[in-house]
């Protein structure tokens, strides 16, 4: 019954396509995979390239600190109530307050949550800037004087984002500091408590996994939205719609990936 | 010098261009006309390379476009401007910033020569006191000149621009078409302009191709344009009352 579902829902998916005259999940692959490819060749001359880094690092990556840490701090707070809300028992050490909120930060929420937020806020800015450019011709002006657009536009925003991980490390670091300033306020636990839990059983390989996820989540965040951005067509309106979908397939990648990764890291 | 023989496009199926010929001459202004969806703005961006032209021949100065190899290329490329329909002009830029681009880009000159020659440019289009200021703080017809500014400023041999009055006031228009004449003059630029408007016609139409659906209906200048018998010309030319007024008279 739900193969004929599925098989049935294809068909409508594939009809609606030759209709729209647009293209399926696999041709946008491949042409995502070609942007990327020409990514990479004819680079700008680097002392332009330098300035757009520096520029992009600071919209990208400085301007998500305020809201990353704001969140980090307060869900950090929320994780730490809930894990003792719920232990009730008196044979489960008081301790495992600080280790569930440093565990479920370092592991998930820091990575991935943080960069599906970003996504929406990163994302969104990625690909309404490219897309505005698309719109007014801009791009088409760079391709005239014989600039790769593609490079210029898009690499300055990979090599930016490869600083997620700093923004990252101070989510988790906001986040246990939020769960232990909530967990002492409240008085779930003592302090040595839960600092005995942040370090009970410390696995450094966490926190690599926990990077490598964030790297990978760090190029997605980066050309998801510029490739929304870049190939989109008509006016302001499709700019908001590109902003919109391209939020939608980069938090989808991201889980997706973020299955696949723990699967093959943790699992 | 720029020509084109037999020059096809179609998108879709759809045929956009339907083997056009012409010869475009340089120190004057020559100018494709027709009415929206005729296929001007893809004639345009096939000569800039921004389009692949499905069949035909494009000649820079008796240069075959189809047969030059990569270096010859860039050269091309430097020796090409172009004023966009909307202007183009990058927002996250200053006007000063903006004409300076395509020399930062694509030349190894000292900052300071940089400088020198854009804003010699734009002196050269009349521009004054907007050097720091950002595109969204200008108005149409400054926009304009800007982006003529940033077209001009690596010496083009060949200079496009796609409907460069659309969306001014009629004496900034006028004021723009001219500009971009005498511009041409000075520099014996080839410069082919799209328009859909009988004012600049009048104005600047050195040498006209007229398009419609895709074909060449019409070659002349602004003086034959008035007395050509063709019925296709006719009902453009004649479309807006004042110019059905200047035919009684
Ligand atoms: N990239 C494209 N894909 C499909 N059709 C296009 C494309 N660009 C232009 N066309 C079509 O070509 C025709 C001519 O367009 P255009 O050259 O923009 O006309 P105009 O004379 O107004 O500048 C129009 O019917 C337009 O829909
Ligand atoms: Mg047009």
């Amino acid at each position: 019954m739900l193969v004929l579902n599925i098989t049935n829902l294809f068909y409508y998916y594939c009809l609606n396509i030759k209709k729209n005259k647009s293209l399926n999940l696999l041709q946008h692959i491949g042409k995502y995979i070609l942007m990327l490819r020409l990514v990479f060749i004819k680079p700008t001359k680097s002392k332009v390239m330098k300035k757009l880094i520096f520029k992009d690092i600071n919209d990208l990556i400085i301007g998500s600190l305020g809201i990353v840490a704001f969140l980090s701090f307060f869900v950090g707070g929320v994780v730490s109530i809930q894990t003792a809300l719920n232990i009730e028992s008196p044979l489960i050490p008081k301790n495992l307050v600080g280790f569930a909120t440093r565990q479920s930060i370092i592991l998930e929420f820091a990575p991935t949550f943080m960069c599906i937020i970003l996504a929406g806020k990163v994302g969104s800015y990625i690909a309404s800037g490219i897309g505005t450019m698309r719109v007014t011709e801009q791009i088409d002006a760079l391709e005239v004087m014989g600039i790769n657009s593609v490079n210029y536009l898009i690499f300055p925003k990979i090599i930016a984002m490869l600083l997620l991980p700093i923004v990252i490390v101070i989510s988790m670091f906001l986040g246990i500091f939020g769960g232990y300033a909530a967990t002492i306020y409240a008085g779930f636990s003592s302090s040595s408590d839960f600092i005995e839990g942040i370090q009970m059983d410390f696995k450094t390989f966490h926190v690599v996994y926990a990077f490598i996820k964030t790297l990978i989540f760090a190029f997605i965040l980066a050309t998801i939205p510029s490739y929304h951005g870049y190939y989109m067509k008509g006016g302001a309106l499709e700019v908001g719609k590109a902003a919109t979908i391209s939020f939608v397939w980069t938090s989808v990648v991201i889980i997706v990936l973020n299955y696949i990764i723990t699967q093959l890291l943790l699992g | 010098m720029v020509e084109i023989k037999n020059i096809s496009k179609s998108f879709d199926g759809n045929l956009v261009l339907d083997k056009i010929s012409m010869k475009f001459t340089p120190g004057k202004t020559n100018l494709i006309i027709g009415q929206s969806g005729s296929g001007k703005t893809v004639l345009l961006k096939s000569l800039l390379g921004l389009v692949k032209i499905d069949s035909g021949e494009m000649f820079f100065n008796d240069k075959k476009y189809n047969e030059i190899n990569d270096n010859e290329n860039r050269t091309l490329r430097r020796e090409m401007g172009m004023v966009f329909q909307g202007s183009a002009l990058f927002d996250s830029m200053s006007v000063l910033e903006n004409v300076m681009f395509p020399m930062k880009m694509l030349t190894d000159y000292s900052n300071s020569k940089i400088k020198s020659s854009a804003e010699e440019v734009i002196d050269r289009v009349n521009l004054i006191n907007s050097n720091n200021k950002f595109p969204s703080e200008l108005s149409g017809g400054m926009q304009k000149r800007v982006a003529i500014a940033r077209a001009i400023v690596m010496k083009p041999k060949y200079l496009f621009c796609d409907e460069p009055n659309s969306g001014l006031d009629p004496k900034t228009a006028i004021v723009i078409d001219n500009l971009i004449r005498e511009i041409t003059v000075e520099n014996n630029i080839t410069t082919i302009i799209n328009s859909h408007d009988m004012n600049s016609v009048m104005e600047i139409g050195d040498s006209i191709l007229f398009l419609k659906n895709g074909k060449k209906a019409w070659e002349g200048d602004k003086n034959e344009i008035l007395k050509c018998d063709s019925e296709d010309v006719a009902d453009f030319v004649y479309s807006s009352r004042l110019m059905k007024k200047i035919k009684k008279n």
